[in-house]
């Protein structure tokens, strides 16, 4: 009820003061409920530097692709000897793509995406180039860092390493 | 119990309300199957473990080792799916005889809610069995997401809690599926409920009106009690009949041939295959649901009169736009698939553009064409109009969701089934 003046009476008063505590409660819950579950969340994403040794280096041949399935990558030696370590997961929905050895294509079997040796897309739907892992070559030994996944749009060059 | 039952309900109710045909009692039959799946679940959470190593195996055992295990499973699945059908089917009957409106607008708003927690609910519970099928669905329908515009990859994330579909996406799944979407969906349900009761029962038609009223018991509780039996009766039958799908432990390094979306997602995929992923995950399944949200707050000339499409005129423009739809369907993605890809004789051109503003322009003048030199040659109303649109929207959905499931064969190519 309002006061002949105009004036904010008591009762108003309080009902705004209630108003606004709810308000404020509930916003406080929320900002407690999203902490709650980002703090928890957050811990499964940090993926440190995790290198797998996949062989020497002499023991990949030039244009052929190795699948390590429990790395899930396929480790890719060029024609010019460079390697690059592909993500097995195609980028349009990801699903787990395959190496045809005959067509030197992977080919994915959700939407027929094709993608050459490089990871350079031949086929659509798929937007992008395959995903790739960074990899070392130390003393003719190549590793794959399988915590550290790199996106690109396209095939570059510097993407591969060589073996000294 | 029976007068919490009787409390739902209204003291009397008209008479041509009862005609089994005003509703179909979807309604009524949405919220057995909620009761039904709640049940279920409850009795399949006692065997249940939530992780991925262990799901599958306790999935195997429920269904070999515990008694009436495959049942109960098999009621869980079958009545999920009923669910997803009834209630679409429920949301169409309110749309085409004009209950969106009015007083029943917050409705219509709450009821699509409703229709969204079912979708998740139905996507959320098909990661738990964690077999092939399961998980390789759940990776397609996620990745969808990632195409949204900017928030789409940390989105994705944020559901997956990691980058791939994991033990923690298989928590959190869990968790919605058997605590917060139940809970959501029976608070809700209720609501939606006591709502259709408060903007004064059912839509009638003018000559409904007019007639006598009925004491609700027994003349509606007995009807939907035969509903309810009748419906509890076809939902064992089923459960009886065809088991529930179970296939090999996932495995994340082999994806099968062909890797489908959960059934209900089918449509959206069949439009992956057509169009950019910015366009077919984004734009046009948007615009869609703001379409559908948009709707009861036009102004109409006049109010709803609650006949079936509003009119004779009204019927016959439905008729019309569900041809048409059927029609640039079919033909959109035969002529895709064998004829014209415009990402492949366009090479040159980004793939938004060649893949997905281009094929949606050509989309957007066919339907501006239909509307120039058909829909206007009948002089419909407003309301008319907006029917013809969401005839057309929804039988085009159906007639994509049903090329995904039926016609995708083996690399996802058209092929008999």
């Amino acid at each position: 009820m309002k006061a002949p003046d105009d004036r904010i009476t008591r009762r108003d008063f309080f009902g705004i003061a209630w108003k606004g505590l709810g308000i404020l409660a509930a916003l406080e819950a929320l900002g407690f409920i999203t902490a709650f579950i980002f703090s928890g969340r957050s811990k499964n994403n940090a993926s440190p530097k995790q290198l797998l040794e996949a062989g020497p280096v002499d023991l990949f041949g030039l244009n052929t692709v190795t699948a390590f399935m429990g790395g899930r990558f396929y480790l890719a030696r060029q024609q010019d000897g460079g390697f690059i370590a592909l993500s097995l997961r195609c980028t349009h929905l990801g699903c787990a793509i395959s190496w045809e050895d005959e067509k030197k294509r992977f080919i994915c079997p959700c939407h027929s995406s094709a993608f050459d040796i490089s990871g350079e897309v031949l086929n659509p739907p798929a937007p992008k180039a395959l995903n790739y892992y960074p990899v070392l070559i130390e003393n003719g030994v190549v590793k794959v860092d399988i915590g550290t996944l790199r996106e690109r749009n396209v095939f570059r060059k510097d993407q591969l390493t060589y073996a000294q | 119990m029976h007068s919490v039952f009787l409390h739902l309900h209204p003291l009397k109710v008209n008479a041509s309300a009862l005609r089994f045909n005003r509703t179909f009692g979807l309604g009524g039959m949405a919220a057995l199957l909620i009761i039904i799946q709640i049940l279920t679940g409850i009795l399949l959470r006692f065997n249940y473990v939530a992780s991925p190593a262990e799901a599958y195996n306790s999935i195997v055992y429920l269904k070999d080792q515990v008694l009436f295990g495959q049942f109960v499973r098999n009621i869980h699945h079958w009545s999920g799916v009923f669910l997803l059908i009834i209630a679409f089917l429920h949301f169409l009957r309110v749309f085409l005889t004009g209950a969106y409106r009015d007083a029943r607008k917050i409705n219509w708003l709450f009821g699509l809610f409703l229709l969204l927690l079912i979708v998740f609910s139905n996507f959320t519970g098909y990661l738990l069995p964690w077999d092939q099928l399961a998980y390789w669905a759940i990776t397609v329908g996620t990745t969808i997401i990632s195409y949204f515009p900017l928030v789409g990859e940390s989105l994705r994330t944020l559901i997956l809690g990691g980058r791939e579909v994991s033990a923690s996406t298989l928590q959190t799944f869990f968790t919605f599926h058997t605590a917060v979407l139940p809970f959501l969906l029976l608070v809700l349900m209720l609501y939606h409920f006591w709502r259709v009761r408060k903007a004064g029962g059912i839509l009638l038609p003018e000559s409904g009106s007019k007639s006598e009223l009925l004491p609700v018991m027994p003349n509606l509780v007995f009807r939907e009690f035969i509903v309810a039996l009748v419906l509890v009766a076809v939902v064992f039958t089923f459960a009886a009949l065809f088991n529930a799908p179970l296939l090999e432990k996932a495995n994340p390094a082999y994806s099968m041939n062909p890797t489908k979306a959960p059934w209900y997602f089918a449509g959206v995929q069949e439009l992956l295959m057509h169009f950019h992923p910015f366009f077919a995950a984004f734009i046009i399944p948007f615009g869609v649901v703001l379409f559908f949200i948009w709707i009861p707050f036009l102004k109409y000339d006049e109010p709803p009169n609650g006949h079936w499409f509003i009119s004779e005129k009204g019927k016959q423009s439905a008729r019309y736009s569900a041809l048409f739809a059927i029609i640039v369907t079919l033909s959109g993605i035969m002529f895709n698939e064998y004829i014209l890809n415009f990402e492949i004789i366009m090479p040159g051109l980004p793939a938004l553009i060649s893949n997905g503003i281009l094929p949606f322009i050509i989309l957007l003048l066919l339907m501006a064409g239909y509307y120039l030199f058909v829909l206007k040659r009948f002089r419909l109303s407003k309301a008319e109009v907006v029917q013809a649109v969401f005839v057309f929207i929804v039988v085009a959905f159906i007639v994509l969701t049903l090329t995904g499931i039926i016609f995708r064969g083996k690399d996802m190519e058209l092929s008999w089934p």
